[in-house]
This record gives structure tokens, C-alpha cells and sequence, in this order.
């Protein structure tokens, strides 16, 4: 039913494309991620929430249909539904049946609850298409609950030197997660980028915690004791620079290896991922009873030898995913 | 053990020395008397001997755990430490446990005389009562080497601003042989235990390179000229008839070298020696890479000391009969060096040569020409310097001859460790031979992080293999290798080794067909 091309996952009697990174005709998108959705296709279908994602990040007139999850289609004889990822707002897992068989795509997934996504779901099927971008035993997130409180105890201390506290992270789902997680400990402000996918946030209908925007105008003497949240992009800029006393922390599942924090000589690094760890990745693997898995983009080599070892046949293939992830 | 997990989480995640600074000064202010003399007893380097291996370890988190060895690897490849490694994999902890450093240290140290099964249980117990920073640092605690996110330096200078007293007291006090068990944290620190520590040497005076023209350093005839020898710098110390060799690395190599203990038995006197300890024959120094087949040996046979014999040119006297000499002027010091040394036989020690030029462009002359005797270049010291502590502008320069370069092809490549675990940072390096390449140089250093990305996506995208930690890369990528001398070795491929070899810069411009041959590289070997 899949064929894996040059320009992306082919479902081959539906004639259309899963997450392409090249222009075709019709495009199934996970998520809202430019590693995901990319512009160039003539037709795109996604989740409801994902659809003001793309028409933001992609042009208000892109030809963009929602659906919902469980949703059930039929295009060229094929079944399609899309299943909570648990991975961002309006992320989705790809389920297509034809002829009884059942492939699933995750793009990508998380197993914890965010409190922002609608949690991850497990759908059955006969072939697996899993990322792994966290495929090494070495990456086991810690709860939910145990990191916002080292947010909020970096937070505190930081407030004890009178520093601003810099938060680095995506600007889809990861900074909303932090806004959402600091909302009690002081003023917040955020980059414009992030303010503009909020709005994908309260047009779904999910109430985030009151911020400003900072821009190179804001009164950076002002920032003390306070909280911004920036994406990756202004890392090394100017905006950081100007910030008199600043803290500032990138979050991130690659900040769980010292030598990664250290390589990225932030004041501190928080290993806060939306992507599944290592037990997530087996549990999804395993719950959705796939006789065949593909593992595209992360650590596809010792993901699928690992799979194979304890006796689900998998396959490593080739996918242009992740590009964004090297933070 | 909280204070001291925060201590070196702190360490471990900036780059600021203003908040290395003031994590230590809170560790310094926090933690019990007990844990900060451990606390410094490990920075320094005086850990208790291994009592469990590696190998060991890693054996009982794979039992733990249930993982293959293979991906084991692959996860150290990941994480470039293995005591993180170690505590990443295992599963969380089942009990909470706080014990102090010098509590955890105590036990440790107990180990020494336990069984195989006993240091199971402990470590097994122990591991399942710990977080995982907690783990990484007791697994660290069992032996490997502590190093921090600070150099000795920043940390001497922290605790001296802290305590208000010199950094070079410090430095003195904490440098030698002492116990945590034997003295009080603010006493070692201040040096006010007792003097009968018979080994302790100095902080090493050092110099930095010439910034500008030689010219610039004003009179010729105020300057102290000797060659800049590549060996081991020493400090030979003679007190009460006791001697001892320490190397700048701040370790003893006393055993290393009986043939200085015997010549300095023929001494008389009391007294601290700066010199660089050389292989020698038939008054020719020799290449460096022959000196370094007595490195790290445990026995000096009779056929090494015969096969590679040493000499010590001696530089400065720091001590001489009890009496500190340090803040003298040079020229003092060097005067009463050449007292001491009058009338000794043993050709093992000898003054080192002092040259002279009338003016500086006969000692450019003389600078550009010490290669030919296994010289890097020539010493300049002010006849009116004191010995200082560490590095300072002004009184000594480095005038080091050009390094020497060839154009080399990047063959295979390795995860680095520490905060370079994320990207291939260890690099070999190869030239031509007829229609071979052949090995010929490790290097690690003399990229920009940015280069290092590039590398790495090359690396990745190129390589052999997928497993394992070495990459075999297709042979494309080529780099200017500087380095600062050259011998004959059985260490590479090509028989040839490199002195200090890095990377001067990533020719882009050039192809693998536009690298060196081994044959003309030979030519430069003297």
C-alpha cells in the first residue's frame, strides 16, 4: 500500500502523499511543523487545528481541509482517519485501510500528556510507520509534573539574583507548553512568532496564560525577575544581548546529554521533549501491534536493529524529517 | 550529597565564570567542613585508587537493564561519558538516600578491601537510591577521573578571593601530597598545616608566545635567551635528603627517572630545581617522540635507560637551602644556579645553555635555525623577572619557531567526548603513499563549532559504517595539519608520528588528489 519515493510517503491506490517534502498533488499532513508541512502542494488535509498552522506558516491561500480525529474518508477506495499524536496542537497519526489491510504513519509522537495536545491514542494496525528521534535507551523523560517544577525552581532562583529568565523553544508546542507550565511565576513575555501560532491555541478553543510581546522596541530594563520565551532562531541574536541580567535555558529532549548542554553553553538546559523517549517509542511500537515496522527519521539504525532483536521485523527508511530538530 | 550535586550541576551547565564562581562560592558557604576538603581533593587530582572497574560497571547496568552490548555502545557513543551513560540507563530510583560527599567517600574508600560481591551489593544498593545527577556523580566518585567544568585555576582563584588571601598560596598549599582526613578545609587552604610536607613543589612559571616583533621587547641585553627545549618540564626537589621529580602536570615522575635521583644524590644541600627533562645521546638532543617511551612506564629497564637515555637542562632554582628565591630578580637566581652547578660530574644535569646575540636579528638567525637541534624556537626571559605564578604578560615570551605543515585527507572520524558528544570531533587524518593512504596523524582540535556541524552532517552522510564508534569516511575532505616535529613511530601507518598535530585550517579548495606524499614528508624529518 506505501511506497517510499524521492518525494515523499506514497500511498500508492490512494495516488496521494503522507507529510511530502516536495510538491505533489494531494498532501496528508501530521502536523504543523515546517519538517512537516512544507509549501508547494496543490491540496492539504490535517487535522481542524492544524489548518490556521499551515495557512499561517505556509499562505492564507493554500487549499486547506480539516478533519477531525477519527474522522473517517475515503479517497481512491482508501480509508482515512487521522488519531491523536499527543506531539503538538492538532498533531495527528495517519491511519489508512485498504482492503483490510491497516498502515499506520505517527509522524510524530509523544506518549505524555502535555496537557495542551490531545493525548496520545494507540491504533492498531499491520505495518508501522514510527519515527524515533529519541531511539536510544539513554532518553527516558521525566514526568510532566517534575519538570515544570524545575522550570519554576529555575524561575524562583533566578528572581533571588533579579535575572530575567530566557526560555528557549519552538515556537509550535514547545513554547506554549512552557507558557503554560510558568503561567503563576511573573509577567511573561513572548517573541511575535509565538504570539502568532497562540492564536491557533485560542482559535481551538484552549486558554493560554495572559503575556506581551517583546520586540526590539520593548524596555529591556524592565525585564528583571521576569520571563520571555524565544524561539531557537534568536538563540544568537541581538534581542538575547540586550537583555541586561538574563538567564537563559534552551528546552529541549537533546538537553538530556550534559555534553549537549554544554555544546549549546546555555545556563541551563531542560530535557523537555514532544517526542517519545526511548519506552515511549517501544510502547507505541508495541501497542499497535504492527507486524512490520519503518522507522524514518532519529536513530533509525539502532531503533530497528533493537526491533528486530526482540522480534518485530523493522526497516529503516530513507525521510527528509527532523531537519529542525539540531537544536 | 545535595550541596555538591547542585555544586557541579552548576559547573557542568554554564559557560559564565561570573556563575562557576558563584556556585562555588555557595558550595564554599553551604556544604559541611568534611565535603569541601573532599571537594578539594578530588578537584586536585587525589581520588582513592579504582576499586571497581569499568568494565565492571558497565557488566551490571547491562544485567540491570537487559540491553545488548551494542546498543550499550551505541549510547556511550551518544553520550561521551560513561558515568553519564551509566546513569541515564539505569531505571529510576526506588528509594531516596542523602548522604553527604565525604560520607560516600568514606565508603568508597572502604571498598578497597572488599569482595567482588560486596562491591556489587554496595554499588547495586547504592545506584537504586540515587537520581540520575546523583548517579553520575557517585559513579564518578568510584574512580574515574573528576574533571569539572572549571580549570584548576578559576577554582584557585575563587577560593582565594573568597578567603582573601594570594592565589599563588593557594595554589602552593593544595599542589602537594596531603590527606582529607589530616587538615582542616581553611587551614589546607591557607597553607597552615605542617611544613614537614617535604614534596611539595611550585607552580611552574609560564610563558606566553611573542605577540608583535621581537623588537618591541626593548635592549637585547635585558633579556635572558636560552632555546625552548620539547621534553618534560620538571621541578627536581631536594629537601633533607629526600628527592623528588614532579612533572608540570603536577604529577610525581620520580620513579621514572633514577637517573636524576642518582645524580642529585651526588648534590649537596637543599634546594628546588626548574628544568626539562630531555632524551639525549652523545650531547644531541633527540626527537620527542623518543622520550615518550619512558612516559608512563611502572619499571625503567636497564635496556630503556641504555636505549633512551636522558639529560636535564636545568632553567632556574627556585629554593635553595629553605630559602624561597622565587620573587629574586632572574639574573640572581641564574647566578646562583651556575654556584650549585659548578664542580658536579654526573653529565645527567647540566645548566641550560644560555645564548646570546648581539642584537635581535642574530638571534632571529639563531631562532630559525634551532629545528636542526630539536629546538622549537628560543626563551626570552627578563634578567629582572621575578618567578611567577602561571601565565603573565611581560616577563618571559615563547618565541616558538613556525609549525610545520602538510595537507592531509580526513579517513576516519569519532564522536568527541564531554560537551563534544553530539558531533564527530576526532578526526585521523592521512596521506599518500604510491596509491595508499596511509595514517598519519589524530587530530582534535582547531575547528570552529560551526565547521564541527558541517564535519559531522559530512560525516554522517559519508560514512562506512553505522555502528560502532569509528566512522570510515570516503577520503574527500582535506585539511592543513600543522605540527611541531616530526619522527619516525610504529604508532601510524605511515611510521611516521606528528608532534602536537591540529588542524590549521579546512582547504576546501583542495582535492584529495592535491594532498602530501609520504615520501616528501619524510624529507622533513631531521
Amino acid at each position: 500500500m506505501i511506497q517510499f519515493t524521492s518525494k515523499g510517503i506514497y500511498c500508492i491506490p490512494g495516488k496521494f502523499y503522507l507529510d511530502p517534502w516536495q510538491p505533489v498533488d494531494l498532501a496528508i499532513i501530521t502536523h504543523g511543523h515546517a519538517d512537516h508541512a512544507r509549501p508547494g502542494m496543490n491540496k492539504y488535509l490535517c487535522h481542524h487545528f492544524t489548518v490556521g498552522i499551515l495557512k499561517s506558516r505556509i499562505g492564507p491561500d493554500i487549499q486547506v481541509e480539516g478533519l477531525a480525529y477519527n474522522q473517517t474518508i475515503q479517497i481512491n477506495g482508501v480509508k482515512i482517519s487521522l488519531h491523536p499524536a499527543g506531539h503538538i496542537i492538532g498533531s495527528a497519526q495517519i491511519r489508512l485501510e485498504y482492503k483490510g489491510k491497516v498502515t499506520v504513519f505517527t509522524g510524530d509522537y509523544k506518549i505524555q500528556d502535555d496537557g495542551l495536545s490531545t493525548p496520545f491514542e494507540p491504533v492498531k494496525c499491520h505495518e508501522l510507520i514510527t519515527e524515533s528521534t529519541f531511539g536510544l535507551p539513554i532518553y527516558r523523560w521525566e514526568s510532566v509534573e517534575i519538570q515544570n517544577q524545575r522550570l519554576n525552581a529555575w524561575i524562583t532562583h533566578n528572581q533571588g539574583y533579579k535575572k530575567t529568565s530566557v526560555f528557549i523553544g519552538y515556537s509550535l508546542g514547545k513554547s506554549q507548553r512552557i507558557l503554560n507550565a510558568v503561567k503563576d511565576m511573573g509577567d511573561i513575555y513572548v517573541h511575535n512568532s509565538i504570539a502568532k501560532l497562540n492564536m491557533a491555541y485560542s482559535d481551538a478553543g484552549i486558554k493560554l496564560p495572559s503575556y506581551q510581546i517583546i520586540d526590539p522596541m520593548t524596555d529591556m530594563k524592565q525585564l528583571d525577575g521576569k520571563i520571555v520565551l524565544l524561539p531557537p532562531a534568536l538563540l544568537d541574536t541581538q534581542l538575547l544581548q540586550k537583555i541586561p541580567h538574563v538567564a537563559y535555558a534552551i528546552c529541549s529532549g537533546w538537553m538530556q546529554i550534559r555534553g549537549a548542554r554544554r555544546w549549546r553553553s546555555a545556563d541551563a538546559g531542560f530535557a523537555i521533549s514532544d517526542h517519545a523517549d526511548w519506552n515511549g517509542l517501544l510502547e507505541a511500537v508495541k501497542e499497535s501491534g504492527a507486524e512490520k515496522v519503518y522507522v524514518t527519521h532519529g536513530q533509525t539504525a539502532s531503533f530497528s536493529k533493537y526491533l528486530n532483536e526482540i522480534g518485530i521485523e523493522a526497516e529503516e527508511v530513507n525521510t527528509n524529517y527532523g531537519e529542525e530538530l539540531s537544536v | 550529597m545535595i550541596e555538591f550535586a547542585t555544586l557541579i550541576n552548576a559547573l557542568d551547565s554554564s559557560n559564565k565564570a561570573s556563575l562557576k564562581k558563584e556556585a562555588i562560592i555557595r558550595f564554599l558557604t553551604f556544604a559541611p567542613e568534611k565535603d569541601k576538603r573532599w571537594f578539594l581533593a578530588l578537584m586536585t587530582g587525589k581520588r582513592p585508587r579504582r576499586a571497581i572497574s569499568t568494565k565492571e560497571l558497565k557488566t551490571w547496568v547491562m544485567e540491570i537493564t537487559g540491553i545488548p552490548e551494542w546498543l550499550f555502545i551505541e549510547c556511550y557513543a551518544a553520550v561521551g561519558d560513561l558515568s553519564e551513560t551509566l546513569a541515564l540507563l539505569l531505571p529510576p530510583a526506588s528509594e531516596k538516600l542523602d548522604k553527604s560527599l565525604s560520607e560516600w567517600m568514606e565508603e568508597i574508600l572502604q571498598l578497597a578491601n572488599a569482595s567482588m560481591e560486596e562491591k556489587k551489593a554496595f554499588v547495586l544498593t547504592s545506584w537504586n537510591k540515587l537520581n540520575t545527577i546523583e548517579r553520575f556523580i557517585f559513579n564518578k566518585l568510584l574512580g574515574g577521573s573528576f574533571r569539572l567544568g572549571i580549570s584548576s585555576k578559576g577554582l584557585i582563584n575563587t577560593i582565594a578571593a573568597h578567603f582573601q588571601i594570594e592565589p599563588s598560596i593557594v595554589t602552593h598549599s593544595i599542589m602537594g601530597e596531603w590527606n582529607p582526613h589530616d587538615y582542616a578545609f581553611d587551614k589546607l587552604v591557607r597553607g597552615e598545616y605542617s611544613d614537614t610536607n617535604l614534596s611539595k613543589p611550585y607552580p611552574f612559571c609560564l610563558a606566553y608566545p611573542v605577540e608583535k616583533q621581537v623588537e618591541d621587547l626593548g635592549l637585547i641585553t635585558e633579556w635572558q635567551c636560552e632555546y625552548k627545549w620539547d621534553g618534560i618540564r620538571g621541578q627536581l626537589i631536594k629537601r633533607d635528603d629526600e628527592i623528588f621529580i614532579w612533572s608540570r602536570g603536577e604529577e610525581l615522575v620520580t620513579i621514572q627517572f633514577p637517573e636524576i635521583t642518582d645524580a642529585l644524590k651526588q648534590w649537596k644541600g637543599s634546594f628546588v630545581l626548574d628544568g626539562e627533562i630531555l632524551a639525549a645521546k652523545e650531547g644531541q638532543i633527540l626527537n620527542f617522540n623518543e622520550l615518550q617511551k619512558r612516559i608512563n612506564r611502572k619499571v625503567i629497564s636497564k635496556t630503556l635507560r641504555e636505549e633512551v637515555p636522558i639529560v636535564v637542562y636545568l632553567y632556574d632554582l627556585l629554593e635553595l637551602d629553605g630559602k624561597d628565591l622565587r620573587s629574586e630578580p632572574l639574573q640572581e637566581r641564574r647566578k646562583l644556579l651556575e654556584q650549585l652547578c659548578q664542580g658536579q660530574v654526573d653529565p645527567t644535569i647540566q645548566l641550560s645553555p644560555l645564548i646570546h646575540g648581539e642584537n635581535w636579528s642574530d638571534l632571529q638567525k639563531l631562532q630559525a635555525a634551532s629545528r636542526a637541534l630539536n629546538s622549537e624556537g628560543i626563551m626570552l626571559k627578563k634578567k629582572d623577572s621575578t618567578y611567577y605564578v602561571g601565565r603573565k604578560k611581560g616577563g618571559w615570551w615563547k618565541w616558538k619557531v613556525n609549525p610545520m605543515t602538510i595537507d592531509a585527507v580526513l579517513i576516519y572520524a569519532q564522536k568527541g567526548s564531554g560537551r563534544r558528544s553530539a558531533h564527530y570531533t576526532d578526526y585521523t587524518f592521512a596521506v599518500k603513499d604510491g596509491d595508499h593512504l596511509v595514517s598519519i596523524a589524530k587530530a582534535y582540535s582547531g575547528l570552529t563549532d560551526k565547521e564541527i556541524l558541517e564535519v559531522s552532517r559530512y560525516i554522517r552522510q559519508n560514512a562506512v559504517e553505522k555502528f560502532g564508534p569509528v566512522r570510515t569516511v570516503k577520503p574527500e575532505l582535506v585539511f592543513e595539519i600543522a605540527f611541531e616535529g616530526i619522527g619516525y613511530s610504529k604508532r601510524h601507518k605511515s611510521g611516521v608520528a606528528l608532534r602536537f598535530p591540529r588542524i590549521l585550517r579546512w582547504r576546501r579548495d583542495k582535492k584529495a588528489a592535491d594532498i602530501d606524499t609520504l615520501e616528501n614528508i619524510k624529507k622533513l624529518i631531521p
